[in-house]
C-alpha cells in the first residue's frame, strides 16, 4: 500500500475519531446529536478492522494496481462531470462485477480524501460560490456512487456487507455534516478539490493500470461468484443498506411518542456509577430544533426519514428504493458500554457532579428533563390560558383532558374524576359538587362527555397508530408528506392538524346527537316508570 | 262537662259525645249540616254560646284525645265556632286527597306540622309552593312518597321556607333527580329522609344532600341503584349524627363501610341483596384494626348470601349492643353469637341450619325477645326444645313452614315461654289438637296467632280461643273448622281486631254473628271464598264500628242489600273487595258511594254492577284504587264518564279489551290527573273453584 495514502487514510480514521471525541464533548453547536451516538464512536475501530482485510482477500499485484485505480477513478468521476447523472453513465453495466471490489475500494478511498478534508479544516477559506458546486457535486457523486454500488451489486459479496456498513455511514454522515454546517462544508468542499488537483497529474499514469485490472477482472469476478454462492441474501444487504443510511433510527419510536415517559430515566434501576459511559449534550444541542440537516441546501429536519424524503426532490438518485430505504442499526458483537446521559445544568440532580446523580436514560430524557425543568414554559393551552408548558406533548396531553373536567365544585375547581372531586368536597367546608345547570341534560352531558372520550381514545389510537405506521412504512408516508408539503412535512405535525380537526369539528354535532337522545331517553324511562308502577 | 271526661274516646264513641252536649244544652244544631248555623247565628249571639264557656284548652284536650278517624274531627269542627277555630289551631296532620285545594285548607289549618301527600294522585310544586308560603317553619314532617307531578322547584321552596322540617319521605318517586336532591340539600335542620327507589339519583345529588343536611339521622336509600361507594362514603363522612342507615339495593362494595362503621350513632344499618358486600369477609381485617364504639341495635344483611363468617363476626365484634339480626338466606351462625350478649332478635329466614347452630343459638344469646326461623328447613322438634327451654322469656317466635314441628314442640314452647305475645305457626301441619290445647292453656298473654293451613279443628279452635287478648287471629285455609269453633272465638275474643278465615267454608252466618256481637272492635275480615256466607252475615258485621277492611271475594249469596247494610254501619271503610259477589248490582253501590266515605279500594270484578253503579262510586272523593273487569253491564261509554268523574283515582285495572274501546285522549286526561292504567288480559272465568282442587293446584305449584 501507499504509504502516504495510508498515512493519509489513518489520519482520517484518527481525525474522524477525534471529531467524535469532540462532538461528544460538545465542540460544535448545532450539531446533529444523534449521530454523535455509539455507532459513530465504534466506526473508528471497525474501519481500522476491515481495512487491512482487503489486501489479504486480492493477491498483491492486484493490490499495488488498485490503489492508484481508485484515485484515477475518483478523477474521472470529479473531474469532468458537471451533471450528476454523468458520472452513472459512465458506469458500463458489463463491468460493473467485475469492478465490484474497485468500487468498494474507491468508497473506501473517497471516504478517506473527505475525512482527510475534515481534518485539514479550515486552511483553506476562500472562493466559497465555486466551492459551494463543487460540494454539492461531489456529494451527489459520492451518493449516487453508493446508490449504484447498492443498487447493482445486488445480493453479491458477503464480505461487502462489512465494507459497505464501515463506510457508507461515514459518507452519509460527512454528508451531512456538510450541509449542516456551511462554512464548515466550504471548507471541506475546497480541500476535496485541492486533493483532487493535486492528484489530477497521476492520473494519466494510472490509466493502462486500469485496463489491466480489466484484463485480470476475470479473477475478481470468480472472486465474486464463489462468494455469492454462499448465499447472501438480498435482505440482509437491505439491512445492511438501512444501518448505512443513518443513525438514531431507533430513537425515532421514542421521539415520535415523545411523552413524558422516559424523564426519570434511570430511576428505576441501580446502575453502580462506573458501570456505564456519562455523556453530556450541551443546552443547546439539547434545544437544537432540528438533528437531521439536508446536505445540500442545509434544511433541518427532525426525522431521518423526513430527511430522505426532503432529499427525494434534489435528485432522481435519492428517489431508489436503496436511497429511501430506513437504515438499519448495525448490531454488533462487541458488548456495547451502556450510555447513560446527564443534564448540562449544573446543580441539577441529573447533572454528573451531583451527589447523588441520576443519570438520564436515553437523549430524548435528556431533551424532556432540560426543558421541563431548566426552560421557560412557553406552551399555553387555548383553551384555558392558564396552563403552561415547556414540552409540546404534555400540551397536547393536556389539551386532550382541558375543558372537559365535568365534575365542578361550588368553588369553581374542575376535576377530571369524580373521586377527586368528592374527596375535595369532603375536605373544604361549604363547598359542594355543582350540578350540570339543567338537570334534563345531565345524563346527556355526562353521555356526551364520555362519548367525547371515545372519541378522544379513538383519536389517540389513530394517533398512535399514525405515528407508528410512519415509522414503519416510511416510504409510503413520507413519499406522500413530500409530494404534499415540499420537506415541510413531519409527522408530529401532521398529527397535530388531525387532531385539532377530530377534536374540534365532531363536538358540536355530538351534543345535538347526544341530547336528543337524552330526550328521548327521559321519555322511554318515563314510560317505564309508568308500567313499572303497575 | 263530667260526660266529656268520663267517655271512654273510642274513635266510635263520638256520637255519644255529640248527643251528650246537645241533650245538655239542647242545641239543635244539626252536626252533619253546617248549614242551620248560619241561620242560628244571630240566635245563638244572643243568647249566649254554651259551648264558648269551654276553653281551648279543655277544648284541645277533647281533640287530643280524638282518635285518628277524620271524621270525628269533621265532626268536632261543626259542633259551633269555638268548636270549628279550635280545631282549625289543634289540627298538626293533614292528609289532603288533592292538592289543588291545599292553598285554601292551609288557610283554615296555620299550625299543620305533617303534610301527607300520600292520598293525593298528583302533587304539584304550586301546591309545594303554598304549603310552604303558608305553614312556613310550623311545618316539620312532608310525606311525597309515591307522589307525582312535582319537581325540585317545589321542594326547594319548601326546604328554604320551611326551617324547621325535619323529615321529608320521597319514596318511590322514580323521577326525581339530582336537582331535587340539591333541593332537598338546602333543608339544613333535616333529620329523616326517605329516598327509596329514587332511581336517577346519583352520588352528586347525595353529596348535595350529605352535605346541606348534617343533622340526619335517618336515611333510607333503598334501590337508589346510581349511588356508588363515593356518595355512601361522602354520607357517612358529612353525617356524624346518622342512627339508621338503609343501604339495601345498592351497587355498593366494602370500600364504604369502614365510613359506615364509624359513625358513632349508628343503630340501624341495612345492607340486604348488596351483592358487593360480599366484602364483609374481606373488609374484616381492616374493620379489625379500626376502633369502633357502634351502639348498632340492629343489623340487616338479609340476603349478602357472599358474606361470610369472618367478616361477621369483625364487624359484630365490635357490635356489642347489637339488639337485632336479621339474616336471610343465611349461614353458619354459631361463629359469632357468643359474642352478642345483648343480642334480642334473630330473624332467619329461608336457611338451612343445623342443628348446632340452634344450639348455638339456644346458649349464647340469653336475652332473646325475638326469634324467627321463617320458612328455615332442618328445625327440629330436638332443637326448638332446647333452645326454648333456654329462652323463656321469648315473646315473639315464628315457626313458619317448620313443617316437622310437633306437638311435642308445642308442648315445650308453651310450657317454657308463657309470655309469648305472638306465633306463627302457619303450615306446621303435624301439629294436632293437642298441641292448640296446650296453646290455649298456657299462652294466655298471646295477642297474634297464626294457625294458618294447620289441622285446627273446632275443639282446637275452641282451645285458642282461650288466649282472650287475641287481636289477631289467622286460621285460613283449615278446613276442618266451622262455626262451631267460630262462636267461642266471638264469645271470647273481645279485643279481636284481625281476623282471617279465607276458605274456611265450614263457617255460615251463625258463626259470623258470633263474631259481630263478640268483637266490636274488629278491623279486618277476610271471608273469601267463605261461600256460605249471606247478607246477614254482613248485617251481623255491620255492628263492628271499625272494620275498614273486607274481603267477601267469592260469596255468591251475598247480594247489595249486605253491602248496603256494610256501607251505612261501617263507616270507617277503606278497602272493599267482593269480587265475583254475582249478586252484587248498583243498589250496593248506590249505598257505599252515599255512606262509604272513607273508601279507597274496592274491587267489583264480576259482580252485576253497571255504568250507574260506578258513577254512583264517583261521589267517593277518597276512591282511589278500583279493579271492574269482567263487569257485564259495564260499557266503554259509561267507563269514560266514571273516569271523568272520579278525579281522585290514582290505580285503575281494567280489562284490556276496553283499551281500544276508550278514546285515546281520555285515558291521557285520567293519566295526567295521577291515575295509573293496568291492563289484564285474564280470560272469563265465572265458576268458582272447589276448595279442594284449589288446594291441590295451589299445592302443585312451586312456591
Amino acid at each position: 500500500m501507499d504509504p502516504k495514502l495510508r498515512r493519509t487514510s489513518e489520519s482520517a480514521a484518527k481525525s474522524c475519531a477525534q471529531m467524535m471525541g469532540d462532538r461528544s464533548r460538545n465542540f460544535n453547536l448545532g450539531q446533529p446529536f444523534i449521530q454523535c451516538n455509539p455507532t459513530n464512536l465504534c466506526y473508528g475501530g471497525k474501519h481500522e478492522q476491515t481495512f487491512p482485510e482487503f489486501p489479504s482477500a486480492l493477491d498483491t499485484e492486484t493490490q499495488s494496481l488498485y490503489q492508484p485505480e481508485h484515485e484515477v477513478k475518483s478523477i474521472n468521476q470529479f473531474k469532468p462531470s458537471p451533471n450528476v447523472n454523468n458520472a452513472i453513465l459512465d458506469w458500463d453495466p458489463r463491468l460493473v462485477l467485475s469492478n465490484l471490489s474497485f468500487l468498494e475500494q474507491k468508497i473506501h478511498q473517497v471516504q478517506d480524501i473527505v475525512r482527510s478534508i475534515i481534518n485539514q479544516e479550515g486552511q483553506f477559506s476562500n472562493r466559497a460560490n465555486e466551492m459551494v458546486a463543487q460540494r454539492q457535486l461531489v456529494t451527489a457523486d459520492l451518493t449516487s456512487i453508493i446508490i449504484q454500488l447498492i443498487s447493482t451489486a445486488g445480493s453479491l459479496l458477503p464480505s461487502m456487507k462489512n465494507t459497505l456498513v464501515s463506510t457508507n455511514p461515514s459518507v452519509g454522515q460527512v454528508g451531512s455534516i456538510v450541509g449542516a454546517r456551511t462554512s464548515f462544508g466550504i471548507n471541506g468542499s475546497q480541500q476535496q478539490n485541492e486533493v483532487i488537483h493535486m492528484e489530477v497529474p497521476k492520473a494519466s499514469a494510472y490509466d493502462d493500470l486500469i485496463e489491466g485490472f480489466n484484463n485480470r477482472g476475470n479473477e475478481g469476478s470468480e472472486l465474486i461468484k464463489g462468494l455469492n454462492a454462499q448465499g447472501n441474501e438480498g435482505d440482509e444487504l437491505m439491512k445492511c443498506l438501512k444501518s448505512c443510511e443513518g443513525e438514531g433510527t431507533e430513537s425515532i419510536p421514542v421521539e415520535d411518542h415523545e411523552v413524558k415517559d422516559c424523564d426519570d430515566g434511570a430511576d428505576g434501576e441501580n446502575l453502580p456509577p462506573g458501570s456505564y459511559e456519562v455523556l453530556q449534550l450541551e443546552k443547546e444541542e439539547i434545544l437544537a430544533p432540528h438533528t437531521h440537516f439536508c446536505t445540500i441546501c442545509g434544511k433541518g429536519f427532525k426525522r431521518d426519514a423526513n430527511l430522505r424524503m426532503h432529499m427525494r426532490g434534489h435528485g432522481d438518485e435519492y428517489k431508489t428504493a436503496a436511497a429511501l430505504a430506513k437504515p438499519h442499526k448495525e448490531s454488533t458483537s462487541e458488548p456495547a458500554l451502556i450510555k447513560r446521559y446527564s443534564c448540562p445544568f449544573v446543580g441539577c440532580k441529573r447533572n454528573k457532579e451531583h451527589k447523588k446523580f441520576q443519570p438520564l436514560k436515553t437523549i430524548l430524557c435528556v431533551k424532556n428533563h432540560y426543558k421541563r425543568s431548566h426552560c421557560d414554559k412557553s406552551f399555553t393551552c387555548s383553551r384555558c390560558n392558564t396552563k403552561k408548558f415547556s414540552v409540546i406533548a404534555d400540551l397536547k396531553t393536556h389539551e386532550k383532558h382541558c375543558g372537559r373536567d365535568k365534575w365542578l365544585c361550588s368553588c369553581g375547581t374542575t376535576f377530571s374524576r369524580k373521586d377527586k372531586l368528592f374527596g375535595h368536597v369532603a375536605l373544604f367546608q361549604g363547598h359542594t359538587p355543582v350540578l350540570a345547570v339543567d338537570e334534563a341534560n345531565v345524563s346527556g352531558i355526562s353521555d356526551q362527555v364520555q362519548g367525547n372520550e371515545v372519541i378522544n381514545g379513538m383519536v389517540g389510537s389513530m394517533d398512535y397508530n399514525f405515528a407508528s405506521s410512519t415509522l414503519d412504512d416510511v416510504q409510503i408516508l413520507n413519499i406522500k408528506g413530500v409530494d404534499d408539503g415540499r420537506g415541510c412535512f413531519s409527522p408530529m405535525n401532521f398529527d397535530a392538524c388531525n387532531f385539532g380537526g377530530l377534536d374540534e369539528f365532531p363536538r358540536p354535532a355530538f351534543e345535538v346527537s347526544e341530547s336528543s337522545f337524552s330526550f328521548l331517553c327521559s321519555g322511554s324511562s318515563n314510560f317505564i316508570q309508568r308500567s313499572g308502577d303497575n | 262537662m263530667e260526660a266529656i271526661g268520663r267517655s271512654s274516646w273510642s274513635p266510635g264513641a263520638l256520637p255519644t259525645l255529640t248527643f251528650d252536649l246537645v241533650s245538655k244544652n239542647s242545641n239543635p244544631y244539626n252536626r252533619l249540616n253546617p248549614r242551620p248555623i248560619k241561620k242560628m247565628r244571630g240566635e245563638a249571639e244572643q243568647q249566649r254560646n254554651p259551648f264558648d264557656s269551654l276553653t281551648e284548652e279543655i277544648l284541645f284536650l277533647i281533640l287530643d284525645r280524638l282518635g285518628s278517624n277524620p271524621v270525628d274531627k269533621k265532626s268536632f269542627s261543626l259542633v259551633c265556632k269555638s268548636f270549628y277555630a279550635a280545631e282549625s289551631r289543634h289540627r298538626r296532620t293533614l292528609a289532603p286527597l288533592r292538592s289543588d285545594l291545599l292553598r285554601r285548607i292551609l288557610a283554615r289549618y296555620p299550625s299543620i306540622a305533617r303534610l301527607d301527600f300520600t292520598l293525593c294522585p298528583r302533587v304539584t310544586d304550586g301546591a309545594l309552593a303554598a304549603a310552604a308560603d303558608a305553614l312556613r317553619s310550623s311545618l316539620r314532617s312532608v310525606d311525597l312518597s309515591r307522589s307525582k307531578a312535582f319537581s325540585s322547584v317545589g321542594l326547594e321552596k319548601l326546604a328554604v321556607n320551611c326551617t324547621s322540617l325535619v323529615e321529608i319521605d320521597l319514596s318511590y318517586s322514580f323521577y326525581l333527580n339530582d336537582g331535587a336532591a340539591a333541593a332537598i340539600g338546602r333543608a339544613r335542620n333535616l333529620e329523616r329522609l326517605w329516598l327509596a327507589k329514587c332511581r336517577r339519583i346519583t352520588d352528586i345529588g347525595i353529596a348535595r344532600i350529605a352535605l346541606g343536611c348534617p343533622k340526619l339521622r335517618l336515611l333510607c336509600l333503598n334501590e337508589c341503584i346510581k349511588l356508588t361507594d363515593l356518595g355512601i362514603e361522602l354520607v357517612a363522612s358529612k353525617c356524624k349524627m346518622l342512627q339508621s342507615l338503609d343501604l339495601s339495593y345498592l351497587a355498593i362494595t366494602e370500600k364504604c363501610l369502614p365510613a359506615i362503621l364509624q359513625l358513632p350513632y349508628l343503630e340501624d344499618l341495612s345492607l340486604p341483596e348488596c351483592v358487593g358486600v360480599d366484602a364483609l369477609s374481606q373488609g374484616c381485617t381492616s374493620l379489625e384494626v379500626l376502633d369502633m364504639s357502634i351502639r348498632q341495635q340492629v343489623f340487616d344483611i338479609a340476603t349478602c348470601q357472599h358474606a361470610k363468617c369472618a367478616g361477621l363476626s369483625s364487624i359484630t365484634n365490635r357490635s356489642l349492643g347489637l339488639r337485632q339480626m336479621g339474616l336471610t338466606y343465611y349461614i353458619p351462625v354459631t361463629c359469632f353469637l357468643q359474642k352478642l350478649p345483648r343480642l334480642q332478635s334473630i330473624k332467619l329466614s329461608d336457611c338451612e341450619i343445623t342443628s348446632t347452630e340452634l344450639k348455638a343459638i339456644g346458649t349464647s344469646c340469653l336475652s332473646l325477645k325475638e326469634l324467627s326461623f321463617s320458612k328455615c328447613s332442618g328445625i327440629t322438634d330436638e332443637d326448638l326444645s332446647f333452645i326454648v327451654s333456654k329462652h323463656r322469656d321469648l315473646l315473639k317466635l315464628d315457626i313458619t313452614c317448620c313443617s316437622e314441628i310437633t306437638d311435642v314442640s308445642l308442648a315445650n314452647i308453651t310450657s317454657s315461654c308463657t309470655s309469648l305475645t305472638s306465633l306463627r305457626m302457619e303450615s306446621c301441619n303435624l301439629v294436632s289438637k293437642e298441641g292448640f290445647r296446650l296453646i290455649g292453656q298456657r299462652c294466655h298473654l298471646l295477642e297474634e296467632l297464626d294457625l294458618t293451613d294447620t289441622d285446627l279443628d273446632n275443639e282446637g279452635l275452641k282451645a285458642v280461643s282461650g288466649c282472650f287478648k287475641l287481636s289477631s287471629l289467622k286460621i285460613g285455609l283449615c278446613m276442618n273448622i266451622n262455626d262451631e269453633g267460630l262462636v267461642h272465638v266471638g264469645k271470647c275474643c273481645p279485643k279481636l281486631q284481625v281476623l282471617d278465615l279465607y276458605r274456611c267454608t265450614g263457617i255460615t252466618d251463625m258463626g259470623i254473628s258470633a263474631i259481630g256481637l263478640g268483637c266490636p272492635v274488629l278491623r279486618m275480615i277476610n271471608l273469601a271464598y267463605c261461600s256460605d256466607i249471606t247478607d246477614d252475615s254482613l248485617r251481623s258485621l255491620s255492628k263492628c264500628l271499625n272494620l275498614d277492611t273486607l274481603e267477601i271475594r267469592g260469596c255468591p249469596q251475598v247480594s247489595s242489600v249486605g253491602i248496603s247494610a256494610i256501607a251505612v254501619g261501617c263507616r270507617q271503610l277503606t278497602k272493599l273487595d267482593v269480587k265475583k259477589c254475582y249478586d252484587i248490582n248498583d243498589d250496593g253501590m248506590l249505598s257505599l258511594g252515599r255512606f262509604s266515605q272513607n273508601l279507597r279500594q274496592i274491587n267489583l270484578s264480576y259482580c252485576s254492577v253497571t255504568d250507574r253503579g260506578l258513577l254512583a262510586l264517583a261521589s267517593i272523593s277518597c276512591l282511589q284504587n278500583m279493579t271492574i273487569l269482567h263487569l257485564k253491564g259495564l260499557t266503554p261509554n259509561g267507563l269514560k264518564n266514571v273516569l271523568w268523574a272520579c278525579n281522585g283515582l290514582r290505580k285503575m285495572k281494567l280489562h284490556s279489551s276496553l283499551k281500544s274501546l276508550i278514546p285515546q285522549h281520555i285515558l291521557e286526561y285520567t293519566q295526567a290527573r295521577g291515575c295509573m292504567f293496568q291492563w289484564s288480559n285474564k280470560p272469563y272465568q265465572a265458576e268458582l273453584v272447589p276448595n279442594e282442587i284449589w288446594k291441590q293446584q295451589s299445592r302443585g305449584m312451586p312456591v
